[in-house]
């Protein structure tokens, strides 16, 4: 039987404030263990929580960049349940009433695009990490109360193409908008995966499995294909699909059934007492909406129009936000954009990861003015990837690495023909072989040239002035 | 209405309480009770009256995005009944099949 495979994710993703969400302790990843901890992450009695502001800014902007509906109100619950890295034997979160609804992500497959639903986006905090050991488990909070967006699709994806382009989409919005780092390997970008299968023209959803702690968006794809394929076997062998939770196992490269000593899972939500309702006006709305960035897709498309890249280059510097900045800053400091492209995407890529080109030694200043030595003749391209690396070992301008060192081109005709004139009378035989028909020797000799000239001459020149030299006259 | 003392087991269990025989039977009978009290409200008419979430109108006080102090580690672990390498130890907490 054939079968199709129905999809939802529930992605949580740490937003980038100072602060925690209901206390003054740093969010800062680096930290000690337990350093950043005080009495009202921790649950102590007393302690009341107060909301932060920003991080209410950060999950609006996720909600409205992704169509949701805002609600005028909402409130904060208590999730209660007992778990070593939750202090106060309940989670802050949202339960009856979400910060947004109803939202809709747009995914770019091969050939086409798909519109995805979001059921709900709302705000929690963070619980602590677990480490586990041979007979212990070991918990750092640094990581409680560290505010989070939770962003629940509806069951909209079908493979683990359309899952994984997904996450990839919403982890741009959020990296776009500045408000999270999307770090999947380091845990600021979660991702649990709902995933049934049901007989083809089947109207009614399977029973679903929950896969949990997979950290990279390969492991993703890794874990939803192996799991169609249990999923699959269990029902060809006619046996029925446990409803449970699982987990990734990327060495084993299996799903684990995960049992967790509390079995009984009954939230007992409650309205949280020490939190009034959240109220979001439309102003604060319509303010967020006027601050949203050109996302990705749009950018890319202008990227194509306006400065006539192709769709691969295009795609390759709209990956990220600072990336697609720093290529329009150094085009308006006077680069042609074909050429400033060509010099992000492979000297540039080179030297620095993709996130890390815009706050490099690197300036578009420094990459502009060495564009422009290069548009105006001054310097070869050749020489240009010289002065390149010396502007990342001493910082200097192009400009003045390049009068320091003399590298300016040599385009001067009587200047160039008298090395040319060398060059012919040092290399007799080869310009015999050229003169009999060996044309492939012409290319050498303009190598003796640059060779004579440090690579100082301009080629295209030299390429001039040597065939005339060479039709014209007989030795 | 009637609480069933699986309902209680449940609920201790859920509560990480540790009940015997006589007293499941005896919060089966004294939640029971209290609950036909609440249920007297049932009597009123509320189909016109929103939910409470919040017995005081007031709406959220928003805080800065500001760092404060937090406790010290030294602190916060001489809260802890044990601890490791500034982590905090606890009985292990998972088990794959």
């Amino acid at each position: 039987m054939n079968y199709e495979t129905i999809i939802g994710l529930e992605v949580h993703a740490q937003l980038r404030t100072q602060s925690k969400i209901f206390c003054r302790c740093a969010t800062e990843f680096h930290a000690s263990e337990n350093q950043n901890v005080c009495p009202v992450c921790m649950g102590l009695p007393g302690s009341l929580p107060v909301l932060n502001e920003k991080a209410v800014a950060f999950a609006l902007k996720m909600a409205v960049a992704t169509h949701c509906q805002i609600q005028p109100t909402s409130i904060f619950s208590r999730k209660n349940y007992f778990y070593p890295d939750l202090p106060k034997g309940y989670q802050i979160s949202q339960y009856d009433k979400p910060l947004a609804t109803a939202g809709v992500v747009e995914i770019v497959l091969e050939n086409t695009s798909k519109k995805i639903r979001l059921h709900r986006i709302h705000m929690e905090e963070d619980a602590g990490k677990n480490v586990h050991g041979e007979r212990y488990s070991y918990v750092n909070y640094n990581r409680a109360g560290i505010p989070l967006v939770e962003i629940v699709s509806e069951p909209d994806l079908r493979n683990a193409q359309e899952a994984a382009e997904y996450l990839r989409t919403l982890r741009s919005i959020l990296r776009y908008l500045d408000i999270s780092d999307g770090n999947m390997e380091e845990g600021s970008f979660r991702c649990d995966v709902n995933i049934s299968l049901r007989p083809e023209r089947s109207d009614r959803f399977g029973t679903k499995v929950e896969i949990k702690n997979i950290n990279s968006f390969r492991f993703v794809e890794n874990a939803i294909l192996y799991e169609m394929e249990r999923q699959r076997m269990c029902l060809e062998e006619g046996k029925r699909i446990v409803q449970e939770t699982r987990l990734w196992d990327e060495h084993e490269g299996k799903t684990f059934s995960m049992r967790q000593k509390e079995e009984a899972h009954d939230y007992r939500y409650f309205p949280e007492p020490d939190l009034m309702p959240l109220e979001i006006s439309a102003e604060w709305v319509s303010q967020i909406r006027s601050t949203l960035p050109e996302f990705e897709q749009v950018k890319k498309q202008r990227f194509m129009t306006q400065y006539q890249l192709t769709n691969y280059d295009a795609k390759l510097l709209v990956q990220e936000k600072s990336l697609a900045d720093y290529f329009e800053q150094t085009v308006h400091r006077g680069g042609d954009p074909k050429l400033v492209c060509n010099w992000i995407l492979s000297e540039v890529l080179r030297e620095f990861e993709v996130s890390k080109v815009a706050c490099s030694s690197l300036t578009p200043g420094h990459l502009a003015e060495l564009i422009c030595l290069i548009q105006k003749g001054t310097i070869s391209g050749k020489i240009a990837k010289d002065v390149f690396e010396k502007i990342l070992k001493q910082g200097k301008m192009p400009s003045q690495i390049v009068r320091e060192e003399g590298l300016e081109q040599i385009s001067d005709a009587a200047q160039l023909e008298k090395v040319i004139e060398f060059v012919v009378s040092e290399q007799g035989d080869l310009v015999k072989q050229y003169r009999e028909g060996q044309k492939n020797k012409f290319s050498f000799l303009v190598g003796q040239i640059m060779k004579k000239t440090q690579g100082k001459a301009n080629p295209k020149i030299v390429s001039e002035l040597l065939k005339n030299k060479l039709e014209r006259e007989d030795t | 209405m009637k609480i069933s003392p699986q309902e209680v087991e449940r609920l201790a269990k859920l509560a990480w309480l540790k009940l015997d025989p006589e007293e499941v039977k005896r919060y089966s009978q004294e939640l029971s009770s209290i609950l036909d009290y609440v249920e007297t409200l049932n009597q009123l008419d509320t189909s016109q009256v929103s939910p409470t979430y919040h017995v005081v109108p007031q709406k959220s006080h928003l805080r800065k995005d500001e760092i404060g102090r937090s406790l010290s580690q030294e602190e916060f672990l001489s809260m802890v009944p044990a601890h490791e390498e500034g982590a905090v130890k606890v009985p292990k907490i998972i088990d794959i099949e």
